[in-house]
């Protein structure tokens, strides 16, 4: 099962058009996404009543149709770990402090995890499947696979694949109190060698066809997801699986691209098996752009994909080796406390 | 690679019963699960009957074998999802490529909402065991850790009709040559965010929910949990499956973020697209499990969607949610284990409080409850906010 990406769009904390000639720093322990002028892609009247995650959701998923010069896919499919927190928790304070009295329906109806691929649908008219993931660190790996077998079952179609998580007041609060986060600055982050990493939010889509064309800015060449790894060895094992399914060994891909954040102890799981598999090999990361959240990897994938297009990869991505003068294949690993690993290979087009 | 998905076995548990068997006598006696709340604390306790799981949470914890301090909806989807599991006869997880695809709308809120009554009285306060499964998706891990299960875990959300896209993506999985067999279905407890949320609509019935029927007002919430097993071609010689997924779709309303266009068009599209898959035509269907919420809304643009696709010959149909309730991301588990098992036993289920036809439909509701009835293809339908529509094909 492969794909090939024909449009993407991405909204986080940093700005996509400048991005990665201009990258910007943050300091303390979350980054914000820069929010878009939302207007050119929503009503004005709309934008007002809308959640942010909403607002970035759309705008992603309409900057990669229009990447791709498609006005209507033949799927949406969001992956979402969080869903919409803003109007969740807006919901949620007004059912305690009000003591369950004089609700008004607008959070609620916000809330629900499927707004943001139905609010898709609703603005492009769009009647196709429609799916929303709601697993963690594994919302959008499996949004790429439905995906992926949505087009081996119907080559000739276009799908719209992404995801987008939000960072709030009450869950950036909530997550603090488990130990996640830290004071940094995103330059020194992956240096930090400490406990914790910094929090981060965002959108990222991409349109996805089962057939190549000129239009085609990379190929999707195959995710695969690993729960619950009982060793480092393990998931060495099951990365060079992936790979030989491919048809690849770990020193035919030009560039790793793993989820790196600042923890210690996450990012020294990430040495191990680099040790085994891909020893000399050049790394790069892309939390220290965009902060930490369950979808991150989708950053990473519109990082990527831009990569691949461009030949170029930023050194400022850059954790271990050089900046390949080439790219043919890139993959990404990402773990999220070093439970849930996927693994996302990219190729040039 | 499989050419077919079967349905090696399923389980239920709601407020009508605590297994499928149970479920299957309240059907039969014309014992609908609602009444006033007896485990959810509502200042609405008194206004808004519910269909609640007839236990308490240590009862449930004991019965799953989990901490009773673990969401009820975890629990509940514990239950349900081992008892599918040992309704197949496969044995042990671990000699097989198993997958468990699990739908639910709320993940653990109902643990959050006690949460949040500390924490907005004091950052500092609540218990950080009752946010921990917060998450949809850490939900389905807490069952899938318990049974074993760790080729493929997932979590769909896509309001009402997330337990039908559970099964049809577990399908698909199977299909593919991903896995040999997948748990979908899927699971939701009874909250105060949903309760107010959907009261905050106004269609919460103050009275029995009458879905398909004239004098309709609103739905009963409901909660639960629902799965069936999906097998392979290759696994199903060595089961006695109940019958086969033959087809399903998934489409699109785009018409408002929580109501049904009036014509309904994304739940005839879903009807359509299930019906092309499994090569049928409408008249080949033998029974429809509705998605019959029993709101205004809903159930005229169903009704409306099936009379256009249906006409002039019209199945018999009721919505088992005059029993169960609207169980939100459980129901369209518990629902394909009805209509999957209805078609095995020839089954048709009543559909309770129903004393007045609608008059923009010419068909009406079955009901009473049936046995024997000669059914070679069930329909089950779920269609929900966000203008996510999904139906199933179930046959012999």
């Amino acid at each position: 099962m492969k794909a090939f990406i024909q449009g993407t769009g991405s909204i986080s904390a940093q700005d996509s058009n400048v991005f990665p000639a201009t990258i910007r720093a943050y300091e303390g322990n979350r980054l914000p996404v820069a929010d878009p002028d939302y207007k050119q892609w929503i009503d004005i009247k709309q934008i007002r009543r809308m959640g942010r995650v909403i607002k970035m959701g759309v705008g992603a998923s309409h900057i990669s149709l229009q990447d791709a010069g498609l006005t209507q896919p033949d799927a949406i499919i969001m992956g979402t770990a969080y869903g919409c927190l803003a109007d969740t928790g807006v919901f949620l304070n007004k059912l305690v402090t009000q003591r369950e009295d004089m609700l008004t329906p607008t959070a609620f109806i916000q809330s629900t995890h499927n707004t943001v691929g139905g609010q898709i649908a609703l603005m492009l008219g769009c009647h196709a499947y429609n799916n929303t993931f709601v697993h963690g660190a594994f919302s959008l790996e499996n949004a790429l696979q439905d995906g992926l077998l949505l087009l081996r079952e119907n080559p000739s179609h276009q799908v719209l694949a992404g995801a987008v998580d939000e960072i709030t007041d009450y869950s950036h609060s909530i997550l603090s109190r488990f130990g996640l986060y830290k004071q940094a600055a995103t330059g020194a982050l992956l240096q930090s060698g400490t406990p914790g990493t910094m929090a981060g939010e965002g959108a990222a889509f991409f349109v996805l066809a089962g057939e190549r064309n000129e239009r085609s800015q990379a190929e999707l060449t195959g995710v695969e997801m690993l729960y619950k790894p009982a060793s480092p060895e393990e998931t060495a094992a099951q990365l060079r699986s992936f790979l030989q399914r491919h048809g690849l060994q770990p020193a035919d891909v030009d560039l790793l691209v793993t989820g790196r954040n600042g923890d210690a102890k996450g990012d020294a799981y990430y040495n191990t098996v680099e040790n085994s598999l891909f020893a000399g090999r050049p790394v790069a990361a892309f939390k220290h752009f965009c902060g930490e959240y369950p979808t991150a990897a989708a950053f990473g994938m519109w990082m990527v994909v831009k990569a691949l297009q461009a030949q170029q990869v930023a050194g400022e991505a850059m954790v271990k080796g050089r900046a390949p003068a080439q790219l043919k294949r890139v993959l990404i690993w990402n773990h999220q406390h070093t439970t849930h690993h996927s693994f996302i290979l990219l190729s040039a087009c | 690679m499989s050419e077919h998905v079967w349905i090696a076995g399923g389980e239920v548990i709601c407020g009508i019963g605590m297994d499928l068997a149970a479920c299957l006598e309240a059907f039969e006696k014309m014992q609908p699960g609602m009444g006033a709340m007896q485990h959810l604390r509502s200042v609405h306790a008194n206004t808004f009957p519910v269909v609640e799981v007839k236990a308490d949470n240590d009862t449930l914890a004991a019965m799953a074998g989990m901490p009773a301090h673990w969401s009820r909806t975890a629990l509940l989807s514990m239950i349900a999802a081992r008892g599918a599991w040992e309704s197949t006869g496969l044995g042990a997880v671990a000699n097989y490529r198993v997958g468990l695809v699990s739908a639910n709308t709320v993940g653990g809120m109902d643990k959050t909402e006690q949460f949040m009554e500390a924490f907005l009285h004091d950052a500092a306060g609540g218990r950080l065991r009752e946010v921990v499964h917060h998450e949809c998706g850490s939900i389905t891990e807490l069952v899938a850790d318990a049974l074993g299960i760790r080729h493929h875990v997932s979590t769909i959300s896509t309001a009402c009709s997330s337990g039908a896209n559970a099964l049809m993506y577990g399908a698909r999985m199977i299909r593919s040559g991903m896995l040999d067999v997948v748990i979908a279905g899927g699971t939701d407890s009874l909250t105060r965010f949903t309760l107010n949320g959907f009261n905050t609509l106004m269609i919460l019935d103050q009275q029995k929910c009458r879905p398909f029927d004239d004098t309709r007002t609103g739905l009963n919430l409901g909660e639960g949990a629902g799965y069936v097993v999906l097998v392979s071609d290759r696994l199903a010689e060595k089961v006695q499956p109940w019958c086969k997924l033959s087809g399903f779709a998934n489409a699109n309303d785009a018409y408002h973020q929580t109501a049904s266009s009036p014509d309904g068009t994304g739940n005839s599209m879903a009807m359509r697209g299930a019906l092309d898959m499994a090569g049928l035509q409408p008249a080949d269907v033998d029974y429809i499990n509705l998605h019959g919420t029993g709101t205004q809304n809903n159930d005229s643009s169903e009704g409306l969607a099936i009379m256009r696709l249906f006409e002039p010959t019209y199945p018999p149909v009721s919505s088992t949610k005059s029993f169960t309730g609207h169980t939100l991301g459980a129901s369209g588990g518990i629902e394909a284990v009805f209509a999957a098992y209805a078609l095995q036993q020839g089954i048709i289920y009543p559909n309770a409080q129903f004393t007045t036809p609608m008059k923009e439909l010419p068909f009406t509701p079955a009901t009473a409850f049936s046995r024997g009835n000669a059914l070679r293809h069930v329909m089950s339908n779920s269609f929900g906010f966000g203008g996510n529509c999904s139906s199933l094909v179930f046959s012999k």
